[in-house]
């Protein structure tokens, strides 16, 4: 994989004598040319484009094959005729639409209550500035680095003893407090550059705190809370380790881990392996066409996950 | 007066050092826009009332994260200094944990394995998204368009919105051993020989994982690493390129220089994610065959609950944080010596 990209580079290096101090008009013109090894760049990039979507695609191919099928054909070929059992057989045997209605309640009440909770506590360290601040937010930081490991086995003891074990609650409470850590780190830099002029000007119309902050705040800062929304609905979507810990029974399980409890079963043939695979990223792929916009803006926002 | 002074213009200039680092040029949103001069950090924002009574909008966050993350990882010490089986309360056992941890070879391998994964997750990415990031932006975005940059970009990006564990399984998928596309291909290719069970053989297990983890992982650099470039001066580039600079030497003296920051946090943020995989190791190897995939992570978890060891687990857990935090420590402050000693140059 690393030669496709590295080798362009030093071809690319070699066209160096080829520079020499042109004059200004000139470079602009030049600019605008294309030179051979610039569209080898270009076949590179693109060579390595379809090398990371081939996954994608031969798993899109083959979903759709029998598996007889793919015997002849071999996983290259397209389907000689579009074949569903095993699409069909899996999404019956996995029940997917309970699945798919558990990971949504999920990721959708944890983005909404971490956005609530981010908002509070960014609203008290960005904005009321209390004291010690800086501490409190390294602390929330700290709860983002842990490994989930640290934190697992008295989870599941606590959860255990108030009844919420197999419960999407427990799930949804413990991803709250952490995707609310991040938030809290990410909103309260920005609620600290709010523009002043804004507070006070509410705060002169005799508006009180707590109006002050869900009439005037969020509002204006709808577009920031909406992109650590979607971030909070995918990281959650994403999340595998503790919704397998605390999601046992079949009826609970999130999307990842119902379709991940399946490998390896003895009735999996190849193509309704496929099919599984296809199943689990179909929604991922269905939020990024939705959000892409969003996402592509606000990724590096969310750079320190 | 005047130390009172230096030291919140230092903070000012951290706090501002710690949102921009990682939110770079693109923070999303128009809340934050108009930046404003620091003022002195004893004032709430609000005018009025002063800061007193905000610490009530602290208290539903605290308290959930108390019960959620303090407590439990206080827990989760004090574990690893007992011997606890999850049925009768546990009883303390000393160091004998920590004792047998530092002999456990298992233990040395899973970390051994976590260095691969920081092959696989920090090293190749960061390098590869580098070139990526600088070719698309550089060469590709200037003289092909910037859609044609930004489709390539979406591209590289696509693994990384997967569930992890999905990810494993679609690359799991076509390492299959017996009819699995590569091993398909390679026959129909007449390299038959090289047919192997990738996943399923102590020698191309790891390997496997290090390929579905490079895949999941190389479109987030590519993505932070254009996004920073976006800051970098166009004229800078033509000022070089008419003075003769190569691509190559374009790309270390401006490119490289300038994102330092960005690979920073890119390279912190990944080895941290290295080190803490677990969704592909149980997807596809569970650790596998024999020790030759195990990861601290799932080492821990399997220890929780399959042996039912849960004060030895607590243990790896532990110790697990405990490198965890110190890379973050180290990482900080070579990042802040650095900064410095670009200011002083």
């Amino acid at each position: 994989m690393a030669t496709t990209v590295v080798s362009p580079v030093s071809a690319d290096g070699r066209t160096r004598p080829a520079v020499p101090g042109a004059r200004l008009p000139k470079a602009k013109q030049r600019r605008r040319k294309k030179t051979p090894t610039d569209w080898l760049i270009l076949a590179a990039a693109v060579l390595f484009g379809v090398v990371v979507a081939l996954p994608f695609l031969l798993i899109l191919v083959n979903s759709f094959k029998s598996p007889e099928d793919y015997t002849q054909g071999g996983p290259l070929s397209l389907p000689t005729s579009l074949y569903f059992d095993g699409l069909v057989n899996f999404w019956n045997r996995v029940e997917f639409p309970a699945k798919l209605w558990n990971s949504f309640v999920i990721a959708g009440l944890v983005s909404l209550f971490a956005v609530v909770i981010s908002v509070l506590n960014a609203y008290a360290l960005g904005i009321g500035r209390v004291r010690g601040r800086t501490w409190i937010i390294v602390l929330f930081l700290l709860a983002n680095m842990l490994p989930q490991e640290a934190l697992l086995y008295p989870l599941y003891f606590m959860f255990k003893q108030v009844g919420l074990y197999d419960n999407i609650w427990a799930v949804i409470i413990i991803f709250t407090v952490i995707q609310s850590a991040f938030g809290t780190y990410l909103l309260s830099s920005v609620y600290g550059t709010f523009p002043k002029e804004v507070l006070e000007a509410a705060s002169l119309d005799g508006a009180s705190r707590w109006q002050i902050l869900w009439r005037v705040i969020v509002p204006i800062s709808r577009p920031t809370l909406s992109v650590l929304a979607i971030f909070f609905f995918i990281w959650t979507w994403n999340e595998f380790l503790i919704p397998l810990t605390f999601l046992v029974s079949n009826a609970n399980q999130t999307v990842p881990v119902a379709i991940t409890a399946l490998q390896g079963d003895r009735l999996m043939d190849v193509t309704t392996t496929s099919a599984s695979a296809l199943l689990g990223l179909i929604p991922t792929l269905v939020f990024f066409l939705i959000f892409q916009r969003t996402l592509t803006r606000g990724i590096t926002a969310g750079a320190v996950k | 007066m005047t130390s009172l002074d230096t030291k919140e213009a230092r903070s000012a200039r951290e706090g501002r050092r710690a949102s921009s680092a990682p939110s770079g040029p693109a923070r999303p949103g128009g809340a934050g826009r108009a930046a404003r001069p620091s003022r002195p950090a004893e004032e709430s924002l609000l005018p009025g009332a002063g800061r007193r009574g905000f610490w009530l909008y602290l208290i539903p966050g605290f308290v959930l994260f108390t019960v959620i993350v303090l407590v439990p990882l206080i827990w989760n010490v004090y574990l690893s200094f007992t011997d606890y089986r999850g049925i009768r309360p546990p009883t303390w056992a000393g160091l004998d944990n920590w004792r047998e941890l530092m002999g456990d070879e298992r233990f040395w391998t899973s970390f051994l394995n976590s260095v691969f994964l920081i092959i696989a997750m920090v090293v190749v990415p960061t390098l590869l998204g580098l070139l990526l990031a600088a070719m698309l932006f550089d060469l590709i975005g200037r003289k092909f368009g910037g859609r044609l940059a930004s489709f390539l970009r979406a591209t590289y990006y696509l693994p990384q919105i997967l569930p992890v564990a999905i990810a494993a399984i679609v690359i799991g998928w076509i390492l299959r051993p017996e009819n699995g596309a590569l091993n398909t291909v390679l026959d129909a290719v007449g390299l038959g020989a090289l047919q192997h069970n990738w996943l399923g053989s102590p020698d191309t297990a790891l390997l496997s994982i290090m390929v579905v983890m490079v895949w999941v992982q190389l479109g987030y650099p590519v993505v932070i690493f254009m996004a920073a470039l976006q800051r970098v001066d166009p004229e800078l580039y033509e000022a070089a390129e008419l003075d003769g600079a190569g691509w190559f030497q374009r790309f270390r003296a401006i490119t490289v220089s300038i994102i330092r920051p960005e690979i920073f946090v890119v390279v912190l943020t990944c080895t941290i994610a290295a080190l803490k995989v677990f969704g592909p190791i149980y997807a596809l190897t569970r650790g596998g065959p024999g020790d030759s995939t195990i990861v601290p992570s799932y080492y821990a978890y399997s220890e929780f609950f399959q042996s039912q060891q849960v004060g030895y687990g607590a243990t790896i857990a532990t110790a697990l944080t405990l490198v965890i935090v110190v890379i973050t420590v180290f990482f900080i402050q070579a990042q802040t010596r650095a900064e410095r000693a670009e200011r002083d140059r």
